[in-house]
């Protein structure tokens, strides 16, 4: 389970910086979506995999660790209006400049 | 609990709701609620300072639990210093914009207050996630401000500020979580206290989360190599807004001070000094590159951006060099910088609107209604920001030169400064020859010029000069902190048994 969840961040965070590098806005957004996904996923396995624990901590039974949780509950209402608001930036960017080039111009091939 | 600690965060929070809601009434009356609760800010953060300077770290623990599991805001005294500079900048900078800039957009005053929300809760949170959530809240809001009355090179500047610091808070999760799961915990005292029992296994690991720390960090301080996003960002923007920026820089360098000489200490064991061999040649680099941007600038708001650069790496090189000597002059010139950097912004700003159509572009223009008033004016804050006696600058340059003689680097940080200060004086010179000395006869002088405009970079010329005045408190002051930085036993003994207080009350 830890090696699937380790490849599954992985995988992520790495299409996500290849999309953030490209040109145009819409790829770079979904690559810095994607980056979030990974970190939410990240913070949430830093409490350790527990199944059929509960967040409380009880005499004598296993509990899972409820700390990241909340994190990963703060990150993602961060990373949802961050994305949100880039979004708009970037709409906003595409009708004042012309194109949907991140530094505004087109370059030519 | 001492409830001064809090008022700084409620303060801002309370002012900018209060603006939301009235957000369609008078200009005079959002204005009036803004400059007072910037000016009441002012107040309640000098209080807190001779709080805490008399009684020692405050330690305020939100819904009063128990310091390492519960959320605490920490005052000690570099976050209060901090928290009184921004205030102090803030006045100056809010009394610029009444004047006309702040009516480019409907939501100046509201982002403006959400600002020194956020960046009084950097300053003073004690839990490293708390100083995310404060990062997030002081990036959207200058989101907002930097794209604030719109045009296309700010649109384009600002797109690449966005998503250079939605990159930079994906590390820092990636940070906080890699350091929550080694360690298991997030209160930055308890975090210094468990770096020295680090097991060998996992030293790699919270290396590499404590170097990406300083990276996020670093982007922030536009530290070379990630300065780049800087002049675009801060030269296009408005006035009132780029000279608000200055203390963003010092956020970052900031935070780089506080994981520096807490986390990463003299106490950390294996992992004292993790960012000694990365951060004074980074910071000169910074200089020098900073510098290059000064001479090449066409507009005087673009050169003003590069000498933030500038400054930013001079203040890292103090915090580079190490020991309670080094910071406490890197504290002193943390304070000039900020003014000086903001006041050089506000300057930029009344001579573009006195310029007309020629703006702040350092080319001949139309003749200058008061010129010499204007000039007097920058000849004062160009010589503060280079480094010139009298001024503030030449105290802040010279406590740093002074207190690297004993380090084996000496001889590059004196080269580095001494030249890069050289040339950065060349450079200014060049800019108040070209905007005051040689006119275009054809250009017509269609801007207006009134004397009230200038009155906030005068106040925080004045603000510098007094820094120049009380040099000796001040930099007593700036010891006493440093010492408290060398030595963290007092921060943590503060935020740790607090826990063992509250829990009994």
């Amino acid at each position: 389970m830890e090696a699937l969840i380790a490849i599954v961040i992985g995988v992520l965070t790495a299409c996500g910086v290849y999309l953030s590098l490209r040109g145009r806005t819409f790829p770079m957004v979904l690559g810095l979506t994607m980056m979030s996904y990974a970190v939410n996923l990240f913070l949430f396995v830093m409490g350790r995999l527990t199944i059929g624990a509960p967040p409380i901590i009880r005499e004598g039974a296993s509990y899972a660790d409820p700390l990241p949780q909340a994190l990963v509950l703060t990150a993602i209402v961060i990373s949802f209006g961050m994305t949100a608001f880039v979004v708009i930036l970037a709409l906003r960017a595409r009708a004042e400049l012309g194109n949907d080039h991140v530094d505004g111009e087109e370059y030519p091939r | 609990m001492n409830h001064l600690v809090i008022a700084p965060l409620l303060l801002p929070l309370l002012a900018g709701t209060i603006l939301l809601l009235l957000r369609s009434s008078d200009t005079p009356i959002r204005r009036g609620i803004s400059i007072l609760a910037t000016l009441v800010l002012v107040g309640i953060s000098l209080a807190l300072l001779l709080h805490v300077a008399e009684h020692g770290v405050q330690v305020y623990q939100l819904g009063n639990w128990n310091a390492p599991f519960g959320i605490v805001l920490v005052a000690d005294q570099l976050a209060t210093i901090m928290v009184l500079i921004t205030s102090v900048l803030a006045a100056g900078v809010v009394l610029y914009a009444v004047r006309g800039s702040d009516h480019s957009g409907r939501y100046f005053h509201i982002l403006f207050q959400m600002q020194l929300f956020g960046l009084n809760g950097a300053f003073l949170t004690g839990d490293l996630f708390n100083l995310f959530v404060f990062f997030e809240v002081l990036l959207i809001a200058s989101y907002g401000l930097l794209l604030h009355g719109g045009g296309r090179k700010r649109t384009r500047a600002g797109l690449h500020y966005v998503v250079l610091n939605l990159v930079g808070s994906t590390l820092f999760l990636f940070a906080v979580g890699t350091l929550y799961g080694v360690l298991g915990t997030l209160n930055m005292a308890d975090l210094a206290q468990r770096m020295s029992a680090v097991p060998p296994e996992d030293l790699g690991v919270v290396r590499a989360a404590g170097l990406l720390l300083f990276g996020v960090f670093a982007l922030k301080a536009a530290l070379a190599p990630l300065h780049l996003w800087l002049p675009g960002a801060y030269g296009h923007t408005s006035a009132p807004v780029a000279a608000m920026f200055a203390i963003m820089t010092k956020v970052g360098a900031y935070s780089i001070l506080r994981i520096h000489s807490l986390m990463f200490g003299p106490d950390a064991g294996p992992l004292a000094g993790l960012l000694d061999s990365w951060l004074l040649p980074l910071a000169l680099l910074t200089v020098v590159a900073g510098t290059f941007g000064v001479l090449a600038s066409r507009r005087l708001a673009e050169q003003a951006a590069y000498l933030v650069i500038v400054s930013a790496g001079t203040l890292l090189t103090a915090f580079g060099l190490g020991g309670a000597e080094a910071f406490a002059a890197g504290l002193y010139y943390l304070a000039h910088t900020t003014f000086a950097a903001a006041a050089l912004f506000l300057m930029a700003g009344v001579l573009s609107n006195a310029r007309g159509a020629t703006e702040d572009r350092l080319t001949a223009g139309p003749a200058l209604p008061k010129a010499q008033l204007l000039g007097g004016v920058f000849l004062v804050i160009a010589l503060a920001v280079s480094g010139m006696p009298p001024f503030s600058g030449f105290i802040g340059k010279w406590l740093i030169l002074q207190s690297s003689l004993d380090v084996p680097d000496m001889p590059w940080v004196l080269g580095v400064l001494l030249v890069t200060s050289l040339l950065g004086i060349m450079a200014l010179a060049r800019s108040g020859s070209r905007l005051f000395f040689k006119v275009d006869e054809n250009a017509q002088a269609i801007g207006q010029t009134s004397v009230a405009d200038l009155g906030a970079p005068i106040g925080l010329a004045i603000v510098g000069i007094g820094l120049v005045v009380y040099a000796g408190p001040v930099y007593q002051f700036a010891q006493v902190t440093a010492d408290q930085l060398v030595q963290p036993g007092g921060y943590l003994s503060a935020v740790l048994q607090a826990a063992a207080v509250g829990g009994a009350q």
